[in-house]
């Protein structure tokens, strides 16, 4: 598909623009509708975009297999890092209440942190998924 | 107005599901698929889901069918002509379908204020979220605070899928297939 | 009209039935992985149906709103949604994998392989 002008130009314009706006989605989760799930699809789908208009050996050297796999197992491990942070600061496991000066802040600090590991894990997912099936040719 | 939309909705919703069916080309039927699950964004929409339904847009028409589809490229899109006649599996649907909807008369009518599920446990949550979390939406609120737990476990899921993805498929195809080697490179 | 009031919920289960009929009717096992996230939407709908609140808003907490729905079924559904792709795509790496060993992806075919074995 990379032979068709039209594509090229249209995929290499869009892409930084759905970028930015899972990063969006990403850190206005709190203020509307969005948070991890979302943001981290549509990080992928850029990716997933980019790999279906210039094959999959492209993605691979924008995103090697190494660091993907390294992604994904980042999200979840600061998801419950923050569980075991919040036990070492003194309080439950995922109490956020412990995280800041006052329970307010601990809350909006500990929602950004898990919804980030959220994102990380399901954008790395996806795109792992999506290499894994797309680079099985017959 | 808005139960007209819900109307038409649904009634393309049961079109396209009847589609879905009678359909056996398989690319027919995953691009069926992916405009069942436009609609159902929709219809979250209609119903106040606003969270539910930028999800099911995102996953629902984004991945799912583009997961459909690089398989069909690699399985083939035939479906072979049922074999079987199918009466059997006629009457198990119409009479599971006759089951649900006699347990649907004792359910409160929909969009009752005073139905048990509105009770409880959402007025606290949508009552006390301001003084104890402080972030407007409350989805992200519950997701993220209330049920915390909930949603580590939803992500230990996905991380499991993407690990078994790995291992059943890997990065790249097999090099050789009569060299018979379990080790894929990754 | 009692009636009229539950013909959300009817409808619904007219869509799940749909899906179930999808998944033990056909004999292709990537139809049968359609059928059930088409069972699998339907359910959210269902879900959501149950958490509106007629007159009330989508639940994002602003001044000028009195009621809002309910949140959640919204949470459930959303953790519902993000299993379901995962679990699909596992059935779908398991089908791709099956097709490889076998050759066929119709169920019928692949009982006849192995019960000639």
């Amino acid at each position: 598909m990379k032979d068709n002008p039209v594509l090229r130009v249209v995929t290499k314009i869009t892409i930084p623009i759905i970028l930015l706006f899972a990063m969006y989605v990403q850190f206005h989760g709190d203020y509307g509708p969005g948070g991890g799930f979302q943001a981290g699809v549509i990080f992928a789908a850029a990716f997933i975009l980019y790999g279906l208009v210039f094959g999959t050996s492209a993605v691979r050297r924008v995103v090697s297999p190494g660091i993907l796999r390294l992604l994904t197992a980042l999200g979840l491990l600061l998801f419950a890092g923050v569980g075991i942070l919040t036990m070492l600061l003194g309080g439950d496991y995922l109490d956020y209440n412990t995280l800041g000066q006052d329970p307010l802040h601990g809350q909006h600090l500990g929602i950004f942190l898990v919804e980030l590991g959220v994102g990380i894990t399901v954008a790395a997912v996806m795109i792992t998924v999506f290499l894994a099936f797309a680079g099985r040719r017959d | 107005m808005i139960e007209l939309i819900n109307f038409v909705l649904l009634g393309l919703l049961v079109i396209t599901a009847i589609a879905a069916i009678r359909l056996h080309d398989l690319f027919a039927v995953t691009i069926m698929f992916g405009i069942y699950s436009l609609l159902a964004a929709a219809v979250f929409i209609v119903l106040d889901a606003v969270d539910v339904a930028f999800t099911e847009a995102a996953v629902g028409v984004g991945i799912s069918t583009i997961l459909m589809l690089a398989t069909i490229g690699l399985v083939g899109r035939k479906e072979k002509p049922p074999s079987h006649r199918p009466l059997l599996p006629l009457v198990v649907v119409i009479v599971t379908g006759a089951a649900l909807v006699y347990g649907t008369f004792d359910m409160p009518p929909f969009g009752a204020r005073d139905a048990p599920v509105q009770q409880h446990v959402a007025p606290r949550y949508l009552g006390q979220s301001p003084q104890e979390i402080g972030i407007p939406n409350a989805v992200t609120a519950v997701l993220a605070s209330y049920r915390g737990y909930d949603t580590l476990g939803e992500l230990t899921v996905i991380f499991t899928a993407g690990i078994g993805v790995l291992a059943l498929l890997g990065f790249r195809r097999r090099r050789n297939r009569l060299a018979d080697s379990p080790e894929e490179e990754t | 009209m009692e009636v009229l009031a539950l013909y959300n919920y009817w409808v619904v289960i007219f869509l799940m039935m749909t899906g179930f009929y999808v998944v033990i009717a056909s004999g292709n096992l990537v139809k049968k992985i359609i059928g059930i996230n088409l069972f699998q939407a339907s359910v959210f709908i269902l879900y959501i149906s149950m958490g509106k609140v007629s007159g009330g808003s989508a639940p994002i907490l602003r001044e000028a709103v009195q009621t809002y729905s309910n949140p959640l079924p919204h949470v459930l559904i959303l953790t519902a949604i993000v299993v379901g792709v995962a679990t699909t795509a596992l059935g779908l790496a398991l089908v791709v994998r099956i097709k490889e060993a076998y050759g066929t992806a119709e169920e019928d075919d692949i009982h006849r392989q192995d019960e000639s074995l």
